[in-house]
């Protein structure tokens, strides 16, 4: 008979958190990843782990404002942080556009990258206000899709930001004296 | 002016329409409800040892510090499972002398490939299942592993199951006639060989099963990530013994499957097995290494291919053989041989010629199982054909459009067969050979690359004509004895405010099946979309049916749905008539309205029939009984399977230093029959011609000589990505089978059907001014560089 084993590991930490506006706190494990925090003990399902290496893209969740790999930082790395998934930024209505325009031209199938093509679309439209297609295809070359050719994300990207700088050059027409 | 009505313009004519996908939504919320999300009270979780050999002996298990562990609950070797789960075996009666060694959740004495789960721990949490796994070790005697295709054809290889007489699962022969005079008569004959390598789905969602048996009840509901729900409703019951009727399968929201996700895994199985053991839910979900080495790998295919030509280009005959190598075993319960079969079978298929001979050898090794992925079987004919076809029209100085206009089945030649028994009912290869043409701008990109060529920049143009299988009948797995259904079924009701449900039998992955569907009864009942809700992927509630496989959504389920949703609007108007004394005949539904036939005036809202029969058939004539759910089912008849044609062409450079490849531009033509969703059909071509160009390109499961795979992992197996994909232009062609009302034939695997063929004609195209060949997938830089002898 061998001895219980006792697992170091087991061993919770607690970290506090400001997710999708809300502050919250968390016991979770060293080796648990702020996937796994927000997934397991948010139930915060919207965020996916396709890889859990940093390649597929669809773990992101933006920290502190910008995307980051929710799989490839551990919880505790993220006490103190700002988190702001898919659920988020889908109540706030700051995706609203980006998620019609999915919508629209069906730019997603089964929609498990979806949360992190949005995630990074959202991230390229907040530093690029007019990207090129070749510079949104390069924007997402850290997300997987296995279901879409790609090519609807990148159309419905390219249709948020001109619609935006639509909105946006009428606003300044309007604001000018 | 505005343009002539259509019947487009018809209120609810959905048939037609690029309508969005209302369930998307939800997806784009983050508001997916896929089976790794979900978490049911008292839950536990498995992980699985997994054996580094390829083939071993397993001389000792030591559990007893793992059992120990804290929060662990169950440890489960091969033998704990065998107790309650019958075995196995993946063979089909129709296929004459196919083997395979019969199967249990977990080996009892011997692993026969690396990655193969050995045994199961079952804990509170994923983390300490696996924290337990360390504790086992397990003691093995290493066994000879067969790695090689063709090694493991060779007499005297060390056997992959040492109780069998070779690694041949499985031989066939097709044999039409007069091959070797065509050959002795023909101006050319063409030979070659190629090798495609093994690759995998790479599902974004990894495979996920939460399996929970209610001890009490005897009751055993399965949330499953599966695409054929009923098949496993059937498997689990047949396995484990329990009533059919006392198994439910849930498939929920489903991240991606493309075939993958409807075989039999061992460690499903497996987590069914625990979870009665225990009485308590247990959820087992792959991570990413566990799904490149226990996924089912695809492919894996070597082809030698003859083609006799006439002087005037003219297809005289075809003699090829198949090897392909399938892992350790056949998959349950479709086989590992239906790929190499379909290859052997669509080789030459759009081409008018009589002469084919075909030998197919199936051949086990110690690897992880390979089975029906995305276009099965098909990328393998069409590449072979189709740049057989373009070897040809080389030797004879055709044009690549030249060479296939003198060579395709003509259109008015319809009804015929391919000589390897294909019935075609109607294909449409000419008219989508002259659309190609016309979308690439064929004459102005020859003139481009010709400009470039001379300033050193190597431009390639490829095209591929293919036949897609679609809509296939019982023939197809029902003969050879498989408890997989070719019929669906659908239940369709009226609710009491006038609006409708649907639950059907063919299952949602996010192509649009729940869209499609909802379009059809919508249509055929004469109500808005937004009033018919269609619910799919639940055995308690749904009507049996074969579910999502073989592109027979449309085809098979849609028409399932037509006739079923023709069946309640008769039923609607019949009560319609007695409130209204009029004839059935005299109404239709136009709008949510019982409207007259004659006059298209509404009478009275279908929501008021509905309210009268629910609440007040008191004032419906005596004897009436309102029948406002109807269930129906429906099973292909006709012609065994609706085939799909079309054709691509690939623009692309290659970089002869480095070997790289750019693809340009993409474009594809294609017959699907009736079309219900324009931009669903289109979303469903580009993501299947993506998958085709990771396949040429990039993918390929790489694996060692002592049969490890060296690539496992989405650092080291390369999948296309938004950044080398090119945008990818659609024409459709459309002829209606007349097999059924609606006419739709599939369209979801032509996309990967041709495009690697497309691909691979590009890439030699681009290398003719070199000499260079090469007729190796995927076309990697270093083959690239090798073909150009730089490497
Ligand atoms: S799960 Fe984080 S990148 Fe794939
Ligand atoms: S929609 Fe399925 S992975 Fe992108």
């Amino acid at each position: 008979m061998s001895p219980p084993v006792d697992i170091e590991t087991e061993e919770q930490v607690r970290i506090r958190l400001i997710v999708n506006g809300r502050k919250v706190a968390c016991d979770v494990a060293p080796r648990d990843t702020l996937v796994d925090c927000l997934r397991q003990q948010l139930e915060l399902t919207g965020t996916h782990a396709g890889c859990e290496m940093g390649a597929c893209g669809a773990c992101l969740v933006q920290l502190d404002g910008a995307a980051v790999h929710g799989c490839l930082m551990f919880a505790v790395q993220a006490d103190g942080a700002r988190i702001d998934t898919i659920e988020g930024l889908s109540e706030s209505g700051v995706i609203a556009d980006l998620q019609a325009e999915f919508h629209r031209r069906n730019a997603l199938q089964c929609g498990f990258c979806t949360p992190g093509m949005l995630i990074t679309a959202h991230e390229l439209l907040t530093h690029v206000a007019r990207p090129s297609r070749e510079t949104i295809r390069d924007a997402l070359s850290g997300n997987f899709c296995r279901c879409t050719g790609y090519e609807a994300i990148v159309d419905a990207i390219a249709a948020v930001a001109a619609a935006r700088a639509a909105t946006a050059s009428q606003g300044a027409e309007g604001s000018s004296p | 002016m505005s343009p002539p009505l259509t019947s487009l313009d018809r209120p609810n004519s959905y048939i037609g329409r690029s309508v969005p996908r209302p369930n998307a939504k939800r997806l784009l919320a983050g508001r997916g409800r896929y089976v790794t999300d979900i978490r049911l009270p008292r839950m536990l979780y498995a992980a699985f040892l997994r054996t580094p050999y390829a083939h071993a002996r397993i001389t000792g298990i030591e559990v007893d510090a793992a059992r120990a562990l804290a929060g662990v609950h169950l440890v489960a070797t091969g033998a704990d499972l065998a107790k309650i789960c019958t075995p196995w075996t993946g063979t089909l009666d129709h296929f004459k002398g196919m083997t395979s060694e019969p199967q249990l959740p977990l080996p009892l004495d011997r692993v026969v490939w690396a990655g193969q789960a050995v045994i199961a721990v079952v804990a509170e949490s994923r983390a300490i299942a696996e924290d337990a796994l360390e504790l086992i070790s397990v003691d093995y005697e290493e066994l000879p592993a067969v790695v090689d295709l063709d090694a493991a054809r060779r007499p005297g290889m060390p056997l992959v199951n040492p109780v069998a007489a070779s690694n041949i699962c499985f031989r066939t022969q097709l044999d039409s006639g007069r091959v070797d005079e065509a050959f002795a008569s023909a101006a050319h004959v063409i030979e070659e060989e190629f090798s495609f390598g093994r690759h995998t789905p790479v599902t974004l969602e990894p495979r996920a099963i939460v399996a929970d048996y209610d001890s009490e009840s005897g009751a055993l509901t399965v949330h499953h990530a599966t695409q054929t729900p009923y098949q496993f409703q059937d498997l689990y019951a047949r396995h484990y013994g329990i009533p059919e009727a006392s198994v439910r399968v849930i498939a929920p929201d489903i991240g991606g499957s493309f075939g993958m996700k409807l075989h039999v895994y061992h460690e499903d199985m497996a987590v069914v097995g625990l979870s009665i053991l225990l009485g308590r839910p247990v959820k087992y979900v792959a991570d990413r290494i566990e799904s490149f080495v226990s996924d089912i790998h695809a492919r894996d295919h070597h082809v030698r291919a003859r083609m006799a030509v006439d002087a005037d280009g003219k297809i005289l005959a075809m003699d090829v053989h198949d090897a392909t190598a399938i892992g350790a075993f056949s998959t349950y319960p479709r086989t590992s041989v239906v790929e190499g079969n379909q290859v052997i079978r669509l080789i030459g298929a759009p081409y008018d010629f009589k002469s084919y001979r075909a030998a197919l050898e199936v051949v086990f090794q110690n690897k992880v199982q390979t089975s029906q992925y995305r276009a099965v079987g098909h990328p393998i004919a069409c590449a072979v054909t189709e740049r057989m076809v373009d070897l040809a029209a080389a030797r004879v100085g055709l044009d690549p459009f030249a060479m296939r206009a003198r060579n395709v089945i003509v259109d008015s030649a319809y009804p015929t067969a391919s000589p390897t028994g294909y019935r075609f009912e109607a294909l449409s290869h000419e008219v989508c050979l002259r659309r190609l043409r016309g979308i690439m701008d064929y004459d102005a990109l020859r003139a481009e690359q010709a400009e470039l060529r001379r300033r050193g920049i190597y431009r390639g143009i490829g095209i591929a004509t293919f036949v897609e299988i679609t809509n296939p009948s019982p023939a197809f797995y029902g003969v050879g004895g498989a408890r997989i259904s070719s019929q669906d079924g659908a239940t369709v009701s009226l609710t009491p405010s006038g609006e409708v449900r649907c639950a059907i039998s063919v299952t949602e992955q996010g192509q649009g099946t729940e869209a499609i569907i909802g379009q059809i009864v919508a249509d055929q009942l004469g109500l808005a979309q937004e009033h018919v809700k269609i619910i799919t992927g639940d055995t308690e509630v749904t009507p049996h049916g074969g579910a999502t496989w073989a592109c027979r959504g449309a085809g098979i389920g849609g028409e399932t749905a037509l006739q079923a949703a023709r069946k309640l609007k008769a039923n609607i108007l019949e009560i319609a008539a007695l409130v209204l004394q009029e004839q059935p005949a005299a109404l239709d539904v136009v709008d949510g309205q019982i409207t007259s036939v004659a006059t298209g005036q509404p009478r009275i809202p279908v929501a008021e029939i509905a309210r009268i029969a629910y609440f007040r058939s008191d004032t419906l004539p005596p004897g009436t009984q309102a029948q406002l759910t109807v269930s129906h089912h429906f099973a292909p008849q006709g012609y065994p399977f609706a085939f799909t044609n079309g054709i691509q062409g690939c623009y692309l450079e290659v970089d002869v230093e480095t070997g790289f490849i750019k693809l340009l531009k993409h474009y594809v033509v294609e017959d699907c029959g009736r079309i219900i969703n324009p931009m669903l059909v289109d979303e469903q071509l580009r993501g299947g011609v993506v998958q085709g160009l990771g396949a040429a390109l990039f993918e390929e499961c790489r694996y060692g000589e002592t049969g490890q795979l060296l690539n496992g992992s989405m650092a080291d197996y390369l999948v296309p990505m938004a950044m080398e994909m090119p945008d990818i232009t659609i024409d459709h062609v459309e002829t209606p089978t007349a097999d059924t009302i609606l006419g739709a034939k599939g369209c979801g695997e032509a996309g990967t059907a041709a495009a690697s063929a497309c691909v691979l004609n590009a890439v030699n195209d681009a290398l003719m001014p070199f000499g260079a060949s090469i007729n190796t997938i995927p076309i990697t830089p270093a083959r690239v560089l090798k073909a150009l002898n730089r490497f």
